[in-house]
Protein backbone atom coordinates (compact mmCIF):
# COMPACT_ATOMS: atom_id res chain seq x y z
CA UNK A 1 0.00 0.00 0.00
CA UNK A 2 1.41 3.29 -1.22
CA UNK A 3 2.31 6.22 1.75
CA UNK A 4 -0.84 8.47 0.65
CA UNK A 5 -3.40 5.31 1.08
CA UNK A 6 -2.25 4.17 4.04
CA UNK A 7 -2.13 8.01 5.58
CA UNK A 8 -5.67 8.11 4.38
CA UNK A 9 -6.72 5.31 6.23
CA UNK A 10 -5.06 6.41 9.12
CA UNK A 11 -6.09 9.86 9.23
CA UNK A 12 -9.47 8.78 8.62
CA UNK A 13 -9.83 6.64 11.54
CA UNK A 14 -7.95 7.59 14.25
CA UNK A 15 -10.35 11.02 14.14
CA UNK A 16 -13.60 8.91 13.98
CA UNK A 17 -12.69 6.73 17.13
CA UNK A 18 -11.96 10.50 18.90
CA UNK A 19 -15.26 11.43 17.33
CA UNK A 20 -17.16 8.81 19.17
CA UNK A 21 -15.78 9.04 22.08
CA UNK A 22 -16.40 12.97 22.17
CA UNK A 23 -20.15 12.09 20.61
CA UNK A 24 -20.67 9.73 23.88
CA UNK A 25 -19.14 12.01 26.41
CA UNK A 26 -21.43 14.82 24.50
CA UNK A 27 -24.74 12.95 24.86
CA UNK A 28 -23.72 12.22 28.57
CA UNK A 29 -24.15 16.17 29.41
CA UNK A 30 -27.38 16.86 30.32
CA UNK A 31 -28.29 20.07 28.46
CA UNK A 32 -31.80 19.86 29.04
CA UNK A 33 -31.87 22.08 32.52
CA UNK A 34 -33.91 19.12 34.08
CA UNK A 35 -32.43 16.66 36.53
CA UNK A 36 -32.15 13.21 35.50
CA UNK A 37 -35.06 11.05 35.86
CA UNK A 38 -37.59 13.98 36.43
CA UNK A 39 -40.48 15.36 34.23
CA UNK A 40 -39.38 17.13 31.65
CA UNK A 41 -42.97 18.53 31.46
CA UNK A 42 -43.80 16.86 28.36
CA UNK A 43 -46.99 15.41 29.24
CA UNK A 44 -49.68 14.27 26.17
CA UNK A 45 -52.68 11.60 27.32
CA UNK A 46 -51.55 11.74 30.29
CA UNK A 47 -48.17 9.90 29.85
CA UNK A 48 -45.12 11.70 30.56
CA UNK A 49 -41.39 12.66 28.96
CA UNK A 50 -38.73 12.06 31.31
CA UNK A 51 -35.70 13.22 31.07
CA UNK A 52 -33.45 9.48 31.58
CA UNK A 53 -29.57 9.37 30.73
CA UNK A 54 -28.04 6.71 28.60
CA UNK A 55 -28.51 3.51 29.82
CA UNK A 56 -25.42 2.36 32.01
CA UNK A 57 -24.91 -1.01 30.44
CA UNK A 58 -25.41 0.59 27.01
CA UNK A 59 -22.43 3.22 27.91
CA UNK A 60 -20.30 0.77 29.28
CA UNK A 61 -20.11 -1.03 26.35
CA UNK A 62 -19.40 1.82 23.90
CA UNK A 63 -16.43 2.34 26.05
CA UNK A 64 -15.62 -1.31 25.92
CA UNK A 65 -15.95 -1.44 21.86
CA UNK A 66 -13.97 1.68 21.99
CA UNK A 67 -11.08 0.65 23.90
CA UNK A 68 -10.99 -3.20 22.01
CA UNK A 69 -10.66 -1.04 18.44
CA UNK A 70 -7.02 0.58 20.14
CA UNK A 71 -6.22 -2.51 20.86
CA UNK A 72 -7.49 -4.49 17.77
CA UNK A 73 -5.66 -1.79 15.35
CA UNK A 74 -2.42 -2.07 17.72
CA UNK A 75 -2.26 -5.67 17.15
CA UNK A 76 -3.43 -6.53 14.18
CA UNK A 77 -3.08 -4.85 10.70
CA UNK A 78 -5.61 -3.02 9.56
CA UNK A 79 -4.65 0.91 9.84
CA UNK A 80 -2.44 1.41 6.82
CA UNK A 81 0.58 0.32 6.51
CA UNK A 82 1.08 -0.93 10.12
CA UNK A 83 1.19 -5.12 10.46
CA UNK A 84 0.05 -5.21 13.84
CA UNK A 85 2.41 -5.97 16.94
CA UNK A 86 1.35 -9.64 16.86
CA UNK A 87 2.60 -9.98 13.03
CA UNK A 88 -0.77 -11.93 12.28
CA UNK A 89 -2.35 -12.06 8.61
CA UNK A 90 -4.94 -14.28 7.43
CA UNK A 91 -3.26 -15.55 4.41
CA UNK A 92 -0.26 -14.00 2.13
CA UNK A 93 -1.67 -10.97 -0.17
CA UNK A 94 -0.76 -9.36 -3.95
CA UNK A 95 -0.31 -12.83 -5.17
CA UNK A 96 0.40 -12.89 -8.73
CA UNK A 97 0.85 -16.43 -9.48
CA UNK A 98 0.69 -20.26 -7.76
CA UNK A 99 5.37 -20.01 -7.70
CA UNK A 100 5.10 -16.37 -5.74
CA UNK A 101 2.51 -17.83 -3.77
CA UNK A 102 4.58 -20.72 -2.66
CA UNK A 103 7.34 -18.03 -2.66
CA UNK A 104 5.09 -16.13 -0.05
CA UNK A 105 4.54 -19.22 1.88
CA UNK A 106 8.69 -19.21 2.39
CA UNK A 107 8.88 -15.93 2.80
CA UNK A 108 6.57 -15.27 5.83
CA UNK A 109 7.87 -18.74 7.19
CA UNK A 110 11.24 -17.07 7.27
CA UNK A 111 10.48 -13.46 8.65
CA UNK A 112 8.50 -15.09 11.11
CA UNK A 113 5.11 -13.49 10.67
CA UNK A 114 2.03 -15.68 11.63
CA UNK A 115 -0.03 -16.64 8.62
CA UNK A 116 -3.37 -17.87 9.52
CA UNK A 117 -3.84 -19.87 6.34
CA UNK A 118 -0.38 -21.42 6.44
CA UNK A 119 -0.48 -22.31 9.87
CA UNK A 120 -3.21 -24.12 9.17
CA UNK A 121 -2.29 -26.08 6.36
CA UNK A 122 0.84 -26.91 8.18
CA UNK A 123 -0.84 -28.22 11.15
CA UNK A 124 -2.63 -30.38 8.31
CA UNK A 125 0.30 -31.66 7.30
CA UNK A 126 1.60 -32.70 10.45
CA UNK A 127 -1.49 -34.61 11.53
CA UNK A 128 -2.70 -35.76 7.89
CA UNK A 129 0.80 -35.67 5.93
CA UNK A 130 2.35 -38.59 8.01
CA UNK A 131 -0.76 -41.27 7.24
CA UNK A 132 -0.73 -40.38 3.68
CA UNK A 133 3.06 -40.83 3.53
CA UNK A 134 2.65 -44.56 5.15
CA UNK A 135 0.37 -44.99 2.51
CA UNK A 136 2.23 -43.77 -0.36
CA UNK A 137 5.17 -46.08 0.51
CA UNK A 138 3.04 -49.11 0.16
CA UNK A 139 2.00 -51.02 -3.11
CA UNK A 140 -0.92 -50.19 -4.76
CA UNK A 141 -1.90 -54.26 -4.85
CA UNK A 142 -0.91 -54.39 -0.69
CA UNK A 143 -3.33 -50.96 -0.23
CA UNK A 144 -6.39 -52.44 -2.90
CA UNK A 145 -6.68 -55.30 0.23
CA UNK A 146 -5.81 -52.82 3.10
CA UNK A 147 -9.58 -51.64 5.20
CA UNK A 148 -8.23 -48.36 5.76
CA UNK A 149 -6.99 -47.38 2.93
CA UNK A 150 -10.20 -48.27 1.06
CA UNK A 151 -12.17 -46.05 3.53
CA UNK A 152 -9.75 -43.27 2.49
CA UNK A 153 -10.08 -44.13 -1.29
CA UNK A 154 -13.63 -44.33 -1.09
CA UNK A 155 -14.20 -41.03 0.08
CA UNK A 156 -12.00 -39.57 -1.61
CA UNK A 157 -13.69 -41.18 -5.14
CA UNK A 158 -17.51 -39.81 -3.67
CA UNK A 159 -15.79 -36.24 -3.40
CA UNK A 160 -14.47 -36.37 -6.72
CA UNK A 161 -15.18 -38.94 -8.99
CA UNK A 162 -18.47 -39.96 -8.24
CA UNK A 163 -19.95 -36.72 -9.76
CA UNK A 164 -19.46 -38.48 -13.39
CA UNK A 165 -18.42 -42.22 -12.92
CA UNK A 166 -21.23 -42.59 -10.12
CA UNK A 167 -21.09 -42.86 -6.41
CA UNK A 168 -21.56 -46.99 -7.50
CA UNK A 169 -18.47 -46.16 -9.95
CA UNK A 170 -20.59 -48.24 -12.44
CA UNK A 171 -20.52 -45.00 -14.19
CA UNK A 172 -23.16 -43.78 -17.18
CA UNK A 173 -23.25 -42.69 -20.88
CA UNK A 174 -19.99 -41.30 -21.90
CA UNK A 175 -18.56 -42.09 -18.06
CA UNK A 176 -16.86 -45.52 -18.02
CA UNK A 177 -17.94 -48.31 -15.87
CA UNK A 178 -15.13 -48.77 -13.45
CA UNK A 179 -16.17 -52.03 -12.51
CA UNK A 180 -15.94 -54.53 -14.86
CA UNK A 181 -12.51 -54.77 -16.17
CA UNK A 182 -13.03 -53.45 -19.39
CA UNK A 183 -10.32 -50.24 -19.84
CA UNK A 184 -9.85 -47.29 -22.41
CA UNK A 185 -6.63 -46.68 -21.39
CA UNK A 186 -5.32 -49.72 -19.08
CA UNK A 187 -6.75 -51.34 -15.64
CA UNK A 188 -2.90 -51.90 -14.29
CA UNK A 189 -1.99 -50.16 -11.24
CA UNK A 190 0.33 -47.89 -13.02
CA UNK A 191 -2.00 -46.75 -15.86
CA UNK A 192 -4.52 -46.34 -13.61
CA UNK A 193 -2.68 -43.30 -11.48
CA UNK A 194 -1.58 -41.82 -14.50
CA UNK A 195 -4.72 -41.70 -15.66
CA UNK A 196 -5.89 -40.04 -12.32
CA UNK A 197 -2.43 -37.39 -12.32
CA UNK A 198 -2.95 -36.37 -15.59
CA UNK A 199 -6.18 -36.91 -16.94
CA UNK A 200 -7.02 -38.36 -20.38
CA UNK A 201 -8.43 -36.77 -23.51
CA UNK A 202 -10.35 -39.29 -25.81
CA UNK A 203 -10.81 -37.98 -29.62
CA UNK A 204 -12.85 -39.97 -31.96
CA UNK A 205 -13.05 -37.45 -35.04
CA UNK A 206 -16.26 -37.87 -36.97
CA UNK A 207 -16.55 -39.89 -40.20
CA UNK A 208 -19.96 -38.28 -42.06
CA UNK A 209 -17.67 -36.30 -44.77
CA UNK A 210 -15.61 -39.25 -45.19
CA UNK A 211 -18.08 -41.98 -45.26
CA UNK A 212 -21.52 -40.26 -46.42
CA UNK A 213 -24.74 -41.50 -45.30
CA UNK A 214 -24.53 -44.71 -46.62
CA UNK A 215 -21.09 -44.93 -45.41
CA UNK A 216 -22.14 -44.49 -41.76
CA UNK A 217 -24.87 -46.80 -42.09
CA UNK A 218 -22.84 -49.50 -43.58
CA UNK A 219 -20.27 -49.11 -40.70
CA UNK A 220 -23.00 -49.02 -37.87
CA UNK A 221 -23.86 -52.58 -39.21
CA UNK A 222 -20.02 -53.63 -38.82
CA UNK A 223 -19.82 -52.53 -35.89
CA UNK A 224 -23.09 -54.14 -34.42
CA UNK A 225 -21.29 -57.38 -36.21
CA UNK A 226 -18.26 -56.93 -34.14
CA UNK A 227 -20.43 -57.62 -30.78
CA UNK A 228 -22.07 -60.38 -32.60
CA UNK A 229 -25.17 -58.55 -33.11
CA UNK A 230 -27.42 -59.77 -35.90
CA UNK A 231 -27.04 -57.33 -38.57
CA UNK A 232 -27.65 -56.78 -42.59
CA UNK A 233 -25.05 -58.76 -43.69
CA UNK A 234 -24.51 -56.89 -46.91
CA UNK A 235 -24.19 -53.38 -45.19
CA UNK A 236 -22.05 -54.85 -42.54
CA UNK A 237 -19.70 -56.73 -45.55
CA UNK A 238 -19.62 -53.08 -47.29
CA UNK A 239 -18.52 -51.54 -43.52
CA UNK A 240 -15.90 -53.89 -42.89
CA UNK A 241 -14.29 -53.42 -46.40
CA UNK A 242 -13.96 -49.45 -44.69
CA UNK A 243 -12.83 -50.50 -41.44
CA UNK A 244 -9.18 -49.55 -42.13
CA UNK A 245 -10.37 -46.16 -41.42
CA UNK A 246 -10.85 -47.05 -37.59
CA UNK A 247 -8.25 -49.90 -37.37
CA UNK A 248 -5.89 -47.27 -36.59
CA UNK A 249 -7.08 -46.57 -33.36
CA UNK A 250 -9.29 -49.73 -32.93
CA UNK A 251 -7.10 -52.12 -34.34
CA UNK A 252 -8.08 -54.15 -37.34
CA UNK A 253 -10.11 -57.02 -35.09
CA UNK A 254 -11.89 -53.54 -33.28
CA UNK A 255 -10.32 -54.77 -30.07
CA UNK A 256 -9.92 -51.60 -28.84
CA UNK A 257 -6.05 -50.04 -28.23
CA UNK A 258 -5.97 -51.55 -25.00
CA UNK A 259 -5.58 -54.99 -26.35
CA UNK A 260 -3.16 -53.34 -28.72
CA UNK A 261 -0.99 -51.59 -26.01
CA UNK A 262 -1.91 -48.40 -27.90
CA UNK A 263 -2.35 -44.95 -25.63
CA UNK A 264 -5.53 -43.96 -27.63
CA UNK A 265 -8.52 -45.23 -25.30
CA UNK A 266 -9.95 -46.43 -27.86
CA UNK A 267 -12.93 -48.71 -27.04
CA UNK A 268 -13.31 -52.48 -27.86
CA UNK A 269 -16.11 -52.88 -30.23
CA UNK A 270 -16.50 -56.64 -29.86
CA UNK A 271 -17.55 -57.27 -26.25
CA UNK A 272 -20.81 -55.63 -26.04
CA UNK A 273 -19.86 -52.81 -23.89
CA UNK A 274 -20.91 -49.04 -24.89
CA UNK A 275 -19.42 -46.07 -23.43
CA UNK A 276 -22.13 -44.11 -25.53
CA UNK A 277 -24.62 -46.98 -26.11
CA UNK A 278 -25.01 -49.70 -28.05
CA UNK A 279 -28.48 -49.16 -30.29
CA UNK A 280 -27.51 -48.53 -33.59
CA UNK A 281 -28.67 -45.22 -33.57
CA UNK A 282 -26.54 -44.16 -30.51
CA UNK A 283 -23.61 -45.78 -32.98
CA UNK A 284 -24.55 -43.81 -36.22
CA UNK A 285 -24.27 -40.62 -33.60
CA UNK A 286 -20.90 -41.63 -32.36
CA UNK A 287 -19.37 -42.14 -36.13
CA UNK A 288 -21.29 -38.96 -37.68
CA UNK A 289 -20.14 -36.37 -34.81
CA UNK A 290 -17.36 -38.40 -33.31
CA UNK A 291 -17.05 -38.81 -29.35
CA UNK A 292 -14.36 -37.05 -27.47
CA UNK A 293 -14.44 -37.86 -23.80
CA UNK A 294 -12.43 -35.96 -21.45
CA UNK A 295 -11.36 -37.06 -17.70
CA UNK A 296 -9.63 -34.20 -15.72
CA UNK A 297 -6.19 -34.38 -14.08
CA UNK A 298 -6.06 -35.11 -10.32
CA UNK A 299 -2.65 -34.34 -9.81
CA UNK A 300 -2.73 -30.86 -8.76
CA UNK A 301 -6.16 -31.18 -7.11
CA UNK A 302 -5.61 -34.08 -4.75
CA UNK A 303 -1.49 -34.31 -4.55
CA UNK A 304 0.12 -37.52 -5.95
CA UNK A 305 -0.31 -39.29 -2.07
CA UNK A 306 -3.93 -39.24 -1.98
CA UNK A 307 -4.04 -40.48 -5.94
CA UNK A 308 -1.75 -43.02 -4.90
CA UNK A 309 -4.65 -44.41 -2.49
CA UNK A 310 -7.69 -43.46 -4.98
CA UNK A 311 -5.56 -45.74 -7.52
CA UNK A 312 -5.93 -48.58 -5.10
CA UNK A 313 -9.17 -48.31 -4.51
CA UNK A 314 -10.25 -47.98 -8.31
CA UNK A 315 -8.22 -50.87 -8.91
CA UNK A 316 -9.78 -53.00 -6.15
CA UNK A 317 -13.04 -52.39 -7.69
CA UNK A 318 -12.59 -54.50 -10.30
CA UNK A 319 -10.45 -56.56 -8.88
CA UNK A 320 -12.29 -58.23 -5.79
CA UNK A 321 -10.07 -60.77 -5.18
CA UNK A 322 -6.75 -60.47 -3.93
CA UNK A 323 -4.36 -62.76 -6.48
CA UNK A 324 -1.33 -62.02 -5.46
CA UNK B 1 -32.49 24.97 26.77
CA UNK B 2 -30.34 27.00 24.07
CA UNK B 3 -26.81 24.89 24.68
CA UNK B 4 -29.14 21.59 23.54
CA UNK B 5 -27.51 21.48 19.68
CA UNK B 6 -28.59 17.65 19.90
CA UNK B 7 -32.71 18.94 19.91
CA UNK B 8 -32.05 20.24 16.25
CA UNK B 9 -30.86 16.81 15.17
CA UNK B 10 -33.55 15.08 17.12
CA UNK B 11 -36.71 17.53 15.64
CA UNK B 12 -35.24 17.30 12.12
CA UNK B 13 -35.70 14.40 10.30
CA UNK B 14 -33.25 15.82 7.11
CA UNK B 15 -30.73 16.93 9.34
CA UNK B 16 -30.57 13.16 11.09
CA UNK B 17 -30.16 11.72 7.65
CA UNK B 18 -27.75 14.07 6.35
CA UNK B 19 -25.67 13.20 9.68
CA UNK B 20 -26.44 9.79 9.37
CA UNK B 21 -24.63 9.72 5.37
CA UNK B 22 -21.60 11.71 7.07
CA UNK B 23 -21.01 8.97 9.58
CA UNK B 24 -21.54 6.18 7.58
CA UNK B 25 -19.36 7.41 4.54
CA UNK B 26 -16.25 7.29 7.09
CA UNK B 27 -16.44 3.46 6.34
CA UNK B 28 -17.23 3.26 2.99
CA UNK B 29 -14.16 5.98 2.33
CA UNK B 30 -11.92 3.64 4.87
CA UNK B 31 -12.80 0.03 3.73
CA UNK B 32 -13.78 0.76 -0.28
CA UNK B 33 -11.94 3.73 -1.68
CA UNK B 34 -8.20 2.92 -1.27
CA UNK B 35 -9.10 -0.74 -2.98
CA UNK B 36 -10.17 1.42 -6.02
CA UNK B 37 -7.05 3.42 -6.61
CA UNK B 38 -4.20 1.03 -4.53
CA UNK B 39 -1.59 -0.34 -7.79
CA UNK B 40 -2.07 -3.75 -5.55
CA UNK B 41 -5.52 -4.46 -6.10
CA UNK B 42 -5.40 -3.05 -9.97
CA UNK B 43 -2.95 -5.50 -11.22
CA UNK B 44 -3.95 -8.62 -12.95
CA UNK B 45 -2.23 -11.94 -12.47
CA UNK B 46 0.02 -13.83 -14.41
CA UNK B 47 -1.12 -15.12 -17.03
CA UNK B 48 -4.76 -13.55 -16.74
CA UNK B 49 -6.73 -13.34 -20.09
CA UNK B 50 -9.74 -11.69 -21.25
CA UNK B 51 -12.96 -13.41 -21.40
CA UNK B 52 -13.28 -13.95 -25.26
CA UNK B 53 -16.55 -12.67 -27.14
CA UNK B 54 -18.36 -16.22 -26.43
CA UNK B 55 -17.18 -16.47 -22.53
CA UNK B 56 -18.37 -12.91 -21.89
CA UNK B 57 -21.76 -14.04 -23.45
CA UNK B 58 -21.84 -17.13 -20.77
CA UNK B 59 -21.05 -14.68 -18.24
CA UNK B 60 -24.18 -12.52 -19.10
CA UNK B 61 -26.58 -15.39 -19.23
CA UNK B 62 -24.79 -16.95 -15.39
CA UNK B 63 -25.44 -13.29 -14.40
CA UNK B 64 -29.45 -13.35 -16.34
CA UNK B 65 -29.90 -17.03 -15.09
CA UNK B 66 -29.31 -15.86 -11.04
CA UNK B 67 -25.99 -18.59 -10.98
CA UNK B 68 -24.89 -16.14 -8.65
CA UNK B 69 -28.05 -16.71 -6.17
CA UNK B 70 -26.37 -20.04 -5.32
CA UNK B 71 -23.00 -20.01 -6.59
CA UNK B 72 -20.31 -17.94 -5.19
CA UNK B 73 -17.19 -17.27 -7.31
CA UNK B 74 -14.91 -16.48 -4.25
CA UNK B 75 -12.44 -19.46 -2.33
CA UNK B 76 -11.83 -17.65 1.20
CA UNK B 77 -8.02 -18.57 2.68
CA UNK B 78 -9.25 -21.27 4.86
CA UNK B 79 -7.66 -24.85 4.73
CA UNK B 80 -11.54 -25.94 4.41
CA UNK B 81 -11.87 -24.26 0.80
CA UNK B 82 -8.67 -24.34 -0.56
CA UNK B 83 -8.81 -27.94 -0.06
CA UNK B 84 -12.32 -28.67 -1.55
CA UNK B 85 -11.96 -26.14 -4.44
CA UNK B 86 -8.20 -24.83 -5.07
CA UNK B 87 -5.49 -22.19 -4.12
CA UNK B 88 -7.84 -19.14 -2.31
CA UNK B 89 -9.19 -16.15 -5.17
CA UNK B 90 -6.60 -13.26 -5.26
CA UNK B 91 -7.29 -9.58 -6.21
CA UNK B 92 -5.26 -10.10 -9.61
CA UNK B 93 -7.93 -12.46 -10.62
CA UNK B 94 -10.94 -9.77 -10.36
CA UNK B 95 -9.56 -6.53 -11.60
CA UNK B 96 -11.44 -7.13 -15.18
CA UNK B 97 -14.69 -8.30 -13.65
CA UNK B 98 -17.23 -5.62 -13.99
CA UNK B 99 -19.16 -6.12 -11.74
CA UNK B 100 -17.43 -9.18 -9.71
CA UNK B 101 -19.32 -11.93 -9.22
CA UNK B 102 -18.36 -13.42 -5.92
CA UNK B 103 -21.70 -13.57 -4.11
CA UNK B 104 -22.66 -14.64 -0.81
CA UNK B 105 -25.11 -17.10 -1.00
CA UNK B 106 -23.34 -21.28 -1.66
CA UNK B 107 -26.82 -23.54 -1.88
CA UNK B 108 -24.58 -25.08 -4.91
CA UNK B 109 -20.20 -25.16 -4.43
CA UNK B 110 -17.85 -22.17 -5.15
CA UNK B 111 -17.21 -21.98 -8.51
CA UNK B 112 -14.33 -19.57 -8.40
CA UNK B 113 -12.03 -22.56 -9.71
CA UNK B 114 -14.64 -24.65 -11.38
CA UNK B 115 -12.76 -24.17 -14.92
CA UNK B 116 -11.33 -27.37 -16.74
CA UNK B 117 -12.64 -29.24 -13.68
CA UNK B 118 -15.23 -31.01 -15.35
CA UNK B 119 -15.45 -31.85 -19.09
CA UNK B 120 -17.37 -29.51 -21.57
CA UNK B 121 -19.92 -32.57 -21.85
CA UNK B 122 -20.48 -33.37 -18.25
CA UNK B 123 -21.18 -29.67 -17.99
CA UNK B 124 -23.63 -30.16 -21.07
CA UNK B 125 -25.60 -33.09 -19.23
CA UNK B 126 -25.86 -31.33 -15.72
CA UNK B 127 -27.06 -28.04 -17.25
CA UNK B 128 -29.47 -30.09 -18.97
CA UNK B 129 -30.53 -31.99 -15.98
CA UNK B 130 -28.56 -32.02 -13.25
CA UNK B 131 -29.56 -34.88 -11.32
CA UNK B 132 -28.73 -36.85 -14.42
CA UNK B 133 -25.02 -36.64 -12.89
CA UNK B 134 -25.46 -36.02 -9.20
CA UNK B 135 -28.59 -37.79 -8.26
CA UNK B 136 -29.05 -35.27 -4.78
CA UNK B 137 -28.23 -32.24 -6.68
CA UNK B 138 -31.48 -29.52 -6.26
CA UNK B 139 -30.17 -27.63 -9.06
CA UNK B 140 -32.89 -26.61 -11.76
CA UNK B 141 -32.38 -27.70 -15.13
CA UNK B 142 -31.65 -25.33 -17.83
CA UNK B 143 -32.70 -27.29 -20.65
CA UNK B 144 -33.89 -23.76 -23.02
CA UNK B 145 -30.16 -22.88 -23.09
CA UNK B 146 -29.61 -25.75 -25.61
CA UNK B 147 -32.05 -23.69 -27.28
CA UNK B 148 -31.70 -20.50 -27.73
CA UNK B 149 -29.50 -19.19 -30.29
CA UNK B 150 -26.90 -16.10 -29.99
CA UNK B 151 -27.31 -13.37 -32.49
CA UNK B 152 -24.26 -11.68 -31.33
CA UNK B 153 -26.37 -8.72 -31.88
CA UNK B 154 -24.76 -6.16 -28.54
CA UNK B 155 -21.35 -8.70 -28.01
CA UNK B 156 -19.16 -6.37 -29.61
CA UNK B 157 -20.51 -3.03 -27.81
CA UNK B 158 -20.18 -5.36 -24.56
CA UNK B 159 -16.22 -6.15 -25.37
CA UNK B 160 -16.40 -2.07 -25.68
CA UNK B 161 -17.78 -1.16 -22.89
CA UNK B 162 -15.08 -2.99 -20.81
CA UNK B 163 -12.43 -1.93 -22.97
CA UNK B 164 -13.47 1.12 -21.30
CA UNK B 165 -13.12 -0.65 -18.16
CA UNK B 166 -9.32 -1.06 -18.99
CA UNK B 167 -9.96 -4.66 -20.12
CA UNK B 168 -7.39 -5.15 -23.24
CA UNK B 169 -9.14 -5.89 -25.93
CA UNK B 170 -7.92 -5.23 -29.08
CA UNK B 171 -9.92 -3.94 -32.16
CA UNK B 172 -9.53 -7.16 -33.81
CA UNK B 173 -11.17 -9.17 -30.78
CA UNK B 174 -14.39 -6.17 -30.70
CA UNK B 175 -14.39 -6.24 -34.98
CA UNK B 176 -14.87 -10.34 -34.59
CA UNK B 177 -17.17 -10.64 -31.68
CA UNK B 178 -20.24 -10.98 -33.36
CA UNK B 179 -18.84 -13.60 -35.94
CA UNK B 180 -17.08 -15.58 -32.84
CA UNK B 181 -20.89 -15.46 -31.31
CA UNK B 182 -23.04 -15.60 -33.72
CA UNK B 183 -25.50 -19.28 -34.15
CA UNK B 184 -23.87 -20.67 -30.98
CA UNK B 185 -26.45 -21.65 -28.30
CA UNK B 186 -26.64 -20.07 -24.75
CA UNK B 187 -25.34 -23.35 -23.89
CA UNK B 188 -22.30 -22.93 -25.54
CA UNK B 189 -21.41 -19.84 -24.18
CA UNK B 190 -22.41 -20.65 -20.45
CA UNK B 191 -19.95 -23.93 -20.48
CA UNK B 192 -17.12 -21.98 -22.40
CA UNK B 193 -17.69 -19.04 -19.51
CA UNK B 194 -17.68 -21.79 -16.51
CA UNK B 195 -14.59 -23.92 -18.35
CA UNK B 196 -12.64 -20.31 -18.09
CA UNK B 197 -12.90 -19.60 -14.28
CA UNK B 198 -10.46 -19.33 -11.75
CA UNK B 199 -7.93 -21.18 -14.56
CA UNK B 200 -4.70 -18.78 -14.87
CA UNK B 201 -4.21 -19.36 -11.08
CA UNK B 202 -4.29 -23.03 -11.23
Amino acid sequence: MSSFWSAWIIVLTLPVLIGCFVLLRWNLTNYVGVPEDETTGHEVDGLEEVNNPLPKWWTYMFYATLIWSVFYLAAYPGLGNWPGFLNWTSSNQGIKSLAESRAAVEQAKADGRYVQLDAENATADAVYGPVFQQFAKRDVLDLAYDADALKIGQRLFLQNCALCHGSDARGQRGYPNLTDNDWLYGGSPDKIKETLLYGRRAAMPGWQAALGDQGIKEMTAYVLSLSGRAVNDQLASAGQAKFGLCAACHGADGKGSVAHNLPFGAPNLTNNIWLYGGSASAIEESLIHGRFGVMPAFKDTLGEDKVHILTAYVYRLSNPEDKR
Amino acid sequence: MSKNHHEKIEKSVGLLGIFTVIAISFGTLVQITPLMFMEETKQPIDGLTPYTALQMEGRDIFIREGCTNCHSQMIRPFRAEVERYGHYSVAGESVWEHPFLWGSKRTGPDLARVGERYSDDWHYAHLMDPRSVVPQSNMPGYPWLDRNLLDGKYTARKLEIFRGFGVPYTDEDIAGAADAVKGKTEMEALIAYLQSLGTALK
